[in-house]
């Protein structure tokens, strides 16, 4: 069962992850090009040397770039196959289709959207090397915090169901992870390593780009996993002739 | 959070969580390792000398929203 559904759940993040290359070649590499530009173009005028290159350019927005989406995205929907497997029946009735669409719209706040508001994506040229240590702590650190208060939340949420009636749990625990955020936003320490000319249009869409990648991925994930998983689970499930999933 | 307003027998069943959790370390752990190698090798840590992988997924590195460099 489990194994079953992480397998459906691994190939549907391979085909997000093609999805996501294809979204990626077209809106994310020229930003990456135009950022390296400009990163040449402040090392000439400083007068160094060129940074000799180990991998050329085609091969990182060819070869490399498919590599690094393909296999961020399997990785992806195996995860999420496997919270999927922990999820589903415990939350109230959703049938397989909504348990996937809801845990991936979750999740796509939880792991991307929050924790990018705090430490969004930069492209080359952007980031000091010698802080890269200090600056993935700080990013992991924050993905932790903002799954850990999702979780605390849906938790608040089911524990006040009965109570509140659902749009109304779902509203108060909504507010309490903002509250979370809030309070963590402000706690970490805040990094805008940013070169001052550097251009905030090429920065701008670089942020935009990479969110709409992850955006595919979690979508084709959310809503491809559901539809995959449903013939397994329904062997388990004892439904009534006429019932249907919520 | 049982569905107590339709008959019991009805409905999703949830997978026990003795059945999930072998699956859930061991490829929990495996898939995570993938994601380092996409998103952190040879960046703020490093398994392998050089620095070949992140030169190699550099772009979806960045492209990702990992921190890069």
């Amino acid at each position: 069962m489990v194994g079953k559904l992480l397998l459906r759940g691994m190939l549907v993040g391979l085909v997000a992850g093609i999805l996501a290359f294809a979204f990626a070649r077209v809106y994310g590499e020229p930003q990456v090009d135009k950022a390296i530009a400009f990163e040449e173009q402040q090392a000439q005028a400083a007068g160094e040397a060129p940074e000799p290159e180990m991998v050329s350019r085609a091969t990182q927005a060819g070869i490399g770039l498919a590599t690094g989406v393909l296999v961020y995205g399997a990785a992806l929907g195996g995860l999420f196959s496997l919270v999927f497997a922990y999820a589903y029946g415990r939350l109230g009735s959703l049938g397989p289709r909504s348990t996937s669409a809801l845990l991936a719209l979750l999740g796509f706040l939880a792991v991307i959207v929050v924790p990018s508001l705090k430490y969004p994506a930069n492209p080359p040229a952007v980031g000091n090397p010698e802080t890269i240590a200090y600056r993935t702590e700080l990013f992991f650190i924050m993905i932790v915090i903002s799954i850990a208060a999702m979780v605390a939340a849906v938790g608040l949420a089911q524990r006040l169901w009965s109570r509140l009636g659902a749009w109304n749990a779902s509203i108060v625990a909504g507010l309490a992870f903002l509250v979370v955020f809030a309070l963590v936003k402000a706690a970490l320490p805040d990094i805008n390593e940013v070169p001052e000319n550097f251009s905030a249009t090429v920065l701008w869409q670089f942020r935009v780009a990479s969110l709409g990648i992850q955006l595919v991925l979690w979508a084709v994930v959310g809503l491809g996993f559901g539809a995959a998983a449903e013939r397994v689970v329904a062997a388990r499930d004892q439904r009534g002739p006429a019932r249907r999933y919520a | 959070m049982s569905d107590t307003t339709f008959a019991p027998t009805y409905g999703p069943v949830a997978i026990p969580v003795r059945e999930l959790l072998p699956w859930a370390i061991f490829a929990g752990l495996m898939l995570m390792l993938a994601i380092y190698f996409v998103g952190a090798e040879e960046g703020a840590t490093s398994l392998i000398r050089g620095t070949a992988v992140h030169e190699f997924v550099h772009d979806g590195r960045h492209l990702l929203g990992f921190p890069c460099h």
